[in-house]
């Protein structure tokens, strides 16, 4: 189930042991312009949490999160 | 001003490296500052070139080392040291070496990866510690 998002950037985190799909994402981020929309699929256990905290502690949105067979897919929208 | 994350890094075994590697990339990747004192075993790990042979381990754990090392691998695991460097990349992280130790073992800044920014002594790093949220000795 998803919502029809525009995504201006994807990142395939999948295979990628902590700390670097949150290391992946912030590199990223320097280039996105406000109010774009990035999805990040994952699938390092601790991701679930992690995206989530790290989207509210940078001030930015997270739009919506999809699981489907163990892979996680955050989208998240710059606001800050 | 920017919240801040200290760590004086003792060790210089690879386990206990990874994991300091990993904080710091977290903090950076909040949005933190990162301090890192290096002294004693933490300045042996960051001699030059040093990153590349150390295979030490916490030795209580000795006997995983060749597993820890294999597994790394397989699943292609960062490294301790692409942890800092990848930590230095998205945030603000500055390493001081302790220059007691250096004293001691009769090093320079010169015998020390590029990465590491300057010699202090306890005082700067404590300067910058008690205004830290986060203080970690690993």
């Amino acid at each position: 189930m998803t919502t029809q998002l525009h995504v201006d950037h994807f990142i395939d985190a999948k295979g990628m042991m902590c700390p670097m799909p949150i290391i992946t994402l912030k590199k990223m981020w320097k280039d996105v312009a406000p109010g774009q929309i990035v999805a990040i699929a994952a699938t390092d256990q601790g991701a679930r949490r992690d995206i989530p905290t790290w989207a509210e502690a940078t001030g930015n949105r997270l739009l919506e999160t999809n699981e489907e067979q163990g892979v996680l897919t955050f989208y998240l929208q710059k606001t800050a | 001003m920017k919240e801040r994350m200290s760590i004086v890094l003792f060790s210089g075994t690879v386990d206990k490296l990874l994991a300091a590697s990993i904080l710091a990339t977290g903090a950076a990747a909040m949005d933190m500052d990162v301090e890192i004192f290096l002294t004693t075993w933490g300045i042996e790990a960051f001699r030059k070139d040093a990153y590349k042979t150390n295979t030490r381990i916490s030795s209580d754990f000795a006997d995983y080392g060749s597993t820890m090392r294999e597994l790394m691998t397989a699943k292609k695991a960062p490294t301790w040291m692409e942890n800092i460097l990848g930590a230095r990349e998205i945030g603000n992280v500055h390493i001081a070496a302790c220059s007691m130790t250096l004293d001691l073992f009769g090093l320079t800044l010169n015998d020390l990866e590029p990465i590491v920014d300057e010699i202090t002594g306890v005082a700067s790093f404590m300067e910058r510690a008690r205004e830290s949220k986060v203080s970690l000795f690993i």
